[in-house]
């Protein structure tokens, strides 16, 4: 039996009376552990963001908008032609089997009137689809109803913003406002999103019947068209998939030959969100090997240094024999000094990390997350480090011969 | 009963070619509460059959029986615990341990026992006090001089209440005047105590403390016998 309070109060002051060379040792594991816990912080708190965001703007999401189109020579912006149609929006939801839905766009900036509060937004004319595809819940009243979509019924669907700058505590459902001087019922109010990755208010947003919007907003020379089309893939393996259908079919219903350029874009969200995500992961997978480079120099150094201990203390180690130490307790006091050199490393390593986490988030504003599991972890790997590296000096301690021990100068 | 009963107990080592017979079939006794000077020339095999006595070495053949246990041919750590239990160990050197206070050097057998003492701290202090060492349990072994650093040493001996205590060369750093102290003390703790102690000088001066002096010379015993002086 070894008595563990002596055994660390003997390793303590041990390591106190070289105080230098003992902090320079604990060096590798502190840069090692604040490695650790700043690249889960920042890497946990990226991907965090991005998922937050993905699942605020729709999941499995692509978005067509009309292509650049030449006349004479003039090559014209992206949505400078309006070629896409509801019927195209249709034809993508019908044809496609890798799309679960669609919804079409049209959409355009206006004035809102409430009794004596107006605002200014962005209509967008859609279906009933819209609250699938961008996943939008409704916190009161309903979606469109098909009859609705058909006939350019004079409803809207308002995000919380206008709720708010509009009605502030009334209850919305049932109200008239009036868009563009156009009097709209408000039939329901979609649950707050918060900003999106550009920084855009998401809730900032009216939501009409297409056909309304055609009719009565946003008056347009050739009917049926539409700004651009939302489609839904049935899940993230199918996004690539949706997305050469939808240009086969799309050339196809706009009669494009094989040598014309296609007069739309498709734009896959998810994809984006995911490269961007990668990113991040790519980065933290950086900063992991840097830390276990840096782990690993730590615990040589450990190793090193247990080694220079054991053969300056060998007279120590003959005189602790002699009075009664078995090999046991050799291996453990000197495992347990190195562990305290890890873990004190690495408690220093932890608290350095969580600074430099905090810095990033203040002065790079990155988002960061610092996680208990992240704490648990690195702190526990440092201890691992100690014993490992531990083991082999302390193990050497324990077989040295007592009458050798004892007559070293 | 004897305390120490070797038998035919021989160390021989390897030295290039030719094998040194460090000890040659030593037999003898020594009984409890004795006194004994081991003295010789060096390289006689006084020094190695201390060790062996004291555990610290294993003979390669023979027998030896400490309080009646055969420990010839016990594992390191069988004997590690041997040594705690029935031996105090005195070296020339001190042998403290430095930037350790005197109270915690003779705190350090306890640490090492099968069970653990609470009342360690008591027990250290109280072998310190016989020793009239009590105003000096917080002073680092730099603090102390010769003769306080090895009463401190005796005191660590004596704080596990082992039955023998072995001496090798105790007075060997220390000056005529603290030496003679230092030799009363052990008469004194073999007297009143009953402590067995086996003593290796090549001193004569304080050889006759002793009450029986046995002789090496080549790794054989050449006298054994009481001291009258």
């Amino acid at each position: 039996m070894i008595n563990l309070p002596s055994t660390v109060k003997i390793s303590l002051r041990a390591l106190r009376v070289n105080k230098m060379r003992s902090a320079l040792t604990m060096l590798g594991i502190i840069i090692g552990v604040a490695a650790v816990i700043t690249m889960l912080a920042v890497g946990k708190g990226a991907s965090n963001k991005i998922s937050e965001q993905i699942a605020t703007v729709g999941s499995n999401l692509i978005i067509v908008i009309p292509g650049s189109t030449t006349t004479g020579g003039i090559r014209l912006g992206s949505g400078a032609t309006q070629n896409l149609t509801r019927a195209d929006a249709d034809a993508i939801k019908n044809e496609c089997s890798a799309v679960s839905t669609t919804a079409p766009i049209l959409n355009g900036g206006a004035q809102i009137v409430y009794g004596n509060q107006n605002w200014a937004t962005v209509v967008y004319g859609t279906d009933e689809s819209m609250v699938v595809v961008r996943d939008w819940t409704l916190a009161t009243g309903r979606n469109f109803s098909d009859q609705e979509i058909r006939s350019a019924a004079k409803v809207c669907i308002l995000g919380q913003t206008v709720v708010d700058n509009l009605f502030g505590n009334d209850d919305p459902i049932n109200k008239a406002i009036r868009i563009k001087k156009v009097p709209f019922t408000v039939i329901g109010v979609l649950e707050s999103k918060g900003q999106s990755m550009m920084g855009q208010d998401q809730d900032d947003v009216i939501y009409v019947p297409v056909s309304a919007a055609q009719r009565n907003l946003f008056g347009r020379t050739h009917p049926g068209t539409v700004r651009s089309i939302m489609v839904k893939a049935k899940s993230t393996e199918d996004l690539e998939r949706a997305e050469t259908q939808i240009k086969e079919l799309l050339r196809q219903r706009h009669r494009l030959g094989p040598k014309q350029d296609d007069d739309f874009t498709v734009r896959n969200l998810t994809q984006m969100m995911q490269m961007a995500e990668q990113a991040s992961r790519v980065m933290a997978l950086l900063l992991a090997a840097i830390a276990g480079v840096s782990l690993l120099v730590g615990g040589i150094g450990i190793m090193n240094i247990m080694l220079v201990s054991v053969t300056e203390r060998t007279r120590e180690i003959g005189i602790r024999m002699a009075v009664g130490a078995k090999s046991w307790d050799i291996r453990t006091q000197f495992i347990i000094e190195a562990l305290i050199l890890s873990l004190i490393g690495g408690l220093i390593g932890v608290l350095l990390g969580i600074l430099a986490a905090e810095l990033l988030s203040f002065f790079a504003e990155w988002t960061i997350l610092i996680s208990t599991y992240s704490i648990v972890l690195s702190f526990c790997f440092s201890g691992l480090v100690g014993i490992f590296f531990g083991f082999y000096p302390a193990y050497k301690a324990s077989l040295m011969n007592p009458i050798d021990a004892l007559r070293h100068e | 009963m004897a305390l120490i009963e070797t038998s035919q107990m021989e160390k021989k080592y390897e030295v290039g070619d030719s094998i040194v017979h460090a000890l040659d079939k030593v037999s003898l006794q020594i009984s409890s509460g004795e006194f004994v000077a081991v003295m010789g020339p060096s390289g006689s095999g006084k020094s190695t059959f201390m060790n062996v006595i004291g555990c610290l070495d294993e003979p390669t053949a023979g027998r030896y029986l400490l309080d009646g246990i055969d420990v010839s041919q016990m594992d390191r750590d069988a004997l590690a615990e041997i040594r705690n239990e029935k031996i105090g160990f005195v070296f020339q050197g001190f042998n403290l341990l430095s930037r350790t206070t005197a109270l915690e050097n003779v705190e350090v057998p306890l640490l090492y026992s099968k069970s653990i003492p609470k009342n360690r701290k008591d027990m250290a202090r109280e072998a310190l006090k016989l020793l009239g060492l009590e105003d000096r349990q917080q002073h680092h072994p730099n603090q102390l001089s010769g003769g306080q650093q090895q009463r401190v040493a005796i005191a660590r001996a004596l704080v596990n209440n082992a039955p023998l205590l072995l001496a090798d060369e105790p007075t060997g750093n220390l000056d005529t005047k603290t030496s003679i102290e230092i030799m009363e003390l052990f008469v004194r703790l073999n007297e009143e105590k009953k402590i067995t102690i086996v003593l290796v000088t090549h001193e004569p001066d304080i050889s006759t403390f002793s009450k029986r002096i046995i002789r090496f010379l080549d790794g054989k015993i050449v006298s054994d016998k009481e001291n009258r002086s």
